[in-house]
């Protein structure tokens, strides 16, 4: 496992740019890495959709203001991490029941396909490895900044909502046929 | 063995039956995968019958290989081969996208095909779950069309059959458009729109097979490797170093339209017949800012994302999207039929991959046409009454639709540059090959050799297993960088080599070592697989059949144009030099270990213990 070298004191917030995403998938590989140590992009985090071609963007936890998934666990499996505020998971308690994605207004979470037990975003404790590597890429479609207090929960949209959003401003009128 | 998942995927289309095959680890350590690997297997399979084999029948065996790289190296490819119906031999193609590695995740080295569907079908992977799909609502559509409803098909069977784990991304897919459908020997096999393993002609034998589309989702990680450490460091080199290329990574191939034409005069202009042009409306700028909109777009792993998205959003061509067009489409589609405005260059694209067709192949056989009523040769009468005047994009469309469809002069165009010629020429009595600018049955890559300023060198297509694929090009000396070799190596390993500029050499034979903790070098790779799997290829391609054979006295040359001076441009009066080209072929042979007659010898075979392609080879020598 890769250590995290830095902590940030401040909660943070990885910022999305969603149409500046080139569907490298190297947040996947990072992630899948980071956390699993394989490349193994069905466990990754972070997700990146590709439904319509051109329309690629990162799937993962915006840490809604009033965090429904933690409320939804039936197991309080979910919980929010202070320092991060991050949604932790613990694989203790999780039975993999689903409860949490229902309740996600953009359906973020998924199984993991070996331990079935759900998969949500831990910012890498502060460090998120998905954001360092598209930096170093120079896409900047995921960033780290301070947190402060805004509206996160409006980032929290299905893949197929964001899809066509991207697709219809990318292609116009045609993009309906495409979806 | 390290670096694979261990078994390949056998589906017998005409039994509707399914096998999981393991192969010898002594295969996988000499060839490796894609090109090599389905070489090997192809021909200990087929090789005792190849004469007699059609690429468009049953008989044929079409492979869908990654390689140990397939993932781990920056930026994800697949290979697609079998038994070529623009060849007659073996083509290794490859195609970007993300199919490759789904398939290794879902625990597949690879897929290989046989037989032949009762009706249209598609395969469905998921994992272990293995399907074979009736495809009667997608056969027929176009390339986006096919795309759209395949991800909606699939997606549902995802979230039907395996609830309640969250929301199924996408499956990758392979697919082919209505020109494969009907057997085009210029037609491709599609990724994401786009990408398409292009030379070779396997969206044909597809379309042969009634296979509409290869779908696949894998839910796994990507096969285990010997030292992940040190290919997570190498990893990072790779893009570290495509980083540092900053305007590569900005314009990608898209940059060639231009400087292939001004720069380094070697670009098809109206069929090969100038190789220069120095038309500012088909700068890099003016597709970067009249129709790119998306500025960077990179498939798994990729750090370079050398295409681009372009779009036409009004006017005549409005809804036309592709990507750059890369330089080969730019080429193709642009200068070569007169057209050098970015908004014709990515409306005529766009369609040519929504048929399904390749743009190199279908560039060329327009052009060509064109070239024959410019002389007078073919007439309005002939083309179903459009008049081919080079320029006229509107008539190019007309013509890709009518050989994608088959339909009147489309059905005789369909079966490539080289066929056309041979069959024209037998109807107006008249040697159309000087026409034809292909090698082996290919049409040649957009980089012509008379100026010397392209990468591009005297024999590379005339001695090249693959005939006139530029990306599989040769040269003496064989073990000097221009050989094909190292081409074998980078379809077999599977990599990209446009995320690897700046790796050196030996670079890739220490990933390939982390990868399965062997210890494999350039000079083992020069003595063993590479040159194992280039002796193949050549076996295959000069067995041929059923309906071309090749003479290497007549065809290990380039085509006669390559031979015409150069008539514009700063090269000008510049051509390939025959008595040259000459000496370095037999060389080629020598060091090959082909015979004069460029057959590989008894001994070379022996010596790389092929004695079963020897045995066959016997029927060319008797």
């Amino acid at each position: 496992m890769v250590e995290n070298t830095v902590k940030n004191t401040n909660p943070i917030w990885i910022s999305r740019e969603l149409s500046r995403c080139s569907g490298c998938r190297k947040c996947e590989i990072a992630c899948s890495l980071h956390h699993e140590n394989k490349i193994w992009p069905e466990t990754s985090r972070v997700r990146v959709f590709m439904l319509v071609p051109g329309t690629e963007f990162p799937h993962l936890c915006t840490q809604c203001e009033d965090y429904p998934c933690v409320e939804a666990c039936p197991f309080k499996a979910l919980a929010v991490n202070k320092e991060t505020s991050a949604v932790s998971v613990n694989p203790e308690k999780c039975t993999g029941c689903g409860k949490c994605i229902e309740a996600c207004p953009g359906k973020v979470p998924h199984i993991h396909p070996k331990s079935k037990k759900i998969l949500i975003c831990d910012l890498c404790g502060g460090d998120p490895h998905c954001a360092k590597v598209c930096q170093e890429g120079g896409w900047s479609c995921l960033k780290v900044v301070d947190r402060g207090d805004h509206e996160f929960k409006l980032y929290a949209r299905t893949p197929e909502e964001t899809t066509r959003n991207l697709a219809i401003k990318l292609y116009g009128e045609k993009a309906e046929e495409l979806l | 063995m390290l670096g694979y998942a261990g078994k390949f995927l056998e589906v017998d289309l005409s039994k509707s039956t399914f096998k999981n095959t393991t192969l010898p680890d002594e295969w996988l350590k000499d060839y490796m995968g894609g090109r090599a690997l389905a070489a090997k297997i192809l021909s200990e399979r087929l090789i005792q019958k190849w004469e007699d084999v059609d690429p468009l029948g049953p008989e044929n065996i079409l492979f869908f290989m990654p390689g140990p790289f397939t993932g781990y190296f920056p930026g994800g490819r697949t290979c697609v081969t079998g038994k070529s119906p623009q060849s007659d031999g073996m083509v290794g193609s490859t195609v970007g996208g993300e199919f490759g590695v789904e398939l290794r995740c879902a625990g597949y080295d690879g897929v290989i095909v046989s037989g032949k569907a009762e009706k249209p079908v598609y395969l469905f992977i998921k994992d272990s779950d293995v399907e074979l799909r009736d495809a009667s609502g997608i056969w027929g559509k176009d390339g986006k069309q096919t795309d759209t409803l395949l991800n909606r098909e699939c997606r549902r069977l995802l979230a039907e059959r395996y609830p309640h784990v969250g929301v199924w991304k996408e499956p990758a897919k392979l697919y082919i458009g209505p020109a494969g459908e009907r057997k085009v020997r210029t037609s491709v096999v599609v990724a994401k729109w786009t990408h398409a393993a292009g030379y070779g002609g396997y969206g044909a034998v597809m379309g042969s097979k009634n296979l509409k589309a290869v779908a696949v989702k894998g839910t796994g990680p990507l096969p285990e490797v010997a030292d992940l450490e040190k290919i997570k460091q190498m990893i990072d080199v790779v893009c570290k170093g495509s980083y540092g290329n900053v305007l590569w990574r900005r314009w990608g191939t898209g940059g060639g339209g231009y400087s292939f034409g001004a720069e380094t005069s070697s670009e098809p202009v109206r069929n090969w017949q100038e190789e220069w042009h120095d038309q500012r409306s088909y700068g890099v700028d003016q597709f970067e800012s009249k129709v790119w909109v998306k500025p960077a777009w990179s498939d798994f792993g990729c750090p370079t994302n050398c295409l681009k998205i372009s779009c036409i959003r009004a006017g005549k061509y409005e809804g036309a999207i592709t990507d750059n067009p890369d330089y080969e489409l730019q080429a193709f589609l642009g200068p070569n039929l007169g057209l050098f405005t970015p908004e014709e260059n990515v409306y005529l694209s766009s369609l040519i991959e929504d048929l399904g067709m390749c743009g190199i192949q279908a560039g060329s056989v327009m052009g060509f046409a064109a070239e024959l009523f410019q002389r007078g040769i073919l007439t309005k009468a002939d083309l179903d009454g459009l008049e081919l005047k080079w320029g006229d994009v509107d008539v190019f469309a007309a013509l890709a639709k009518k050989i994608a469809y088959r339909e009147g002069i489309g059905d005789l165009l369909a079966e490539g540059t080289y066929r056309a010629a041979l069959k024209l020429g037998k109807i107006k009595g008249k040697n159309l090959l000087p026409y034809a600018i292909t090698s082996k049955g290919i049409s040649i890559g957009a980089h012509g050799i008379r100026s010397g300023r392209d990468f591009s060198r005297e024999i590379g297509y005339a001695c090249s297993v693959q005939g006139g694929d530029h990306s599989s090009m040769t040269d003496v000396p064989i073990d000097g960088w221009g050989s094909e070799i190292w081409q074998i190596f980078n379809d077999s390993a599977v990599m990209c080599i446009f995320t690897s500029f700046s790796i050196s050499p030996n670079f890739r034979y220490e990933f390939y070592n982390a990868v399965t903790g062997l210890s494999l070098s350039r000079r083992e790779w020069l003595n063993g697989g590479g040159m194992k799997t280039l002796q193949i290829q050549r076996a295959l391609l000069l067995l041929g059949g059923p309906d071309l054979k090749w003479n290497p006295k007549v065809d290990d040359d380039n085509p006669e144009r390559f031979y015409e001076p150069l008539p514009s441009g700063p090269c000008k009066g510049q051509a390939a030099d025959k008595a040259s080209v000459k000496q370095k072929v037999q060389l080629y042979y020598e060091q090959a270990g082909w015979d004069q007659n460029g057959i590989p010898t008894s001994e070379t075979l022996s010596r790389l213990k092929l004695e079963y392609v020897n045995e066959s080879l016997s029927r060319l020598r008797s």
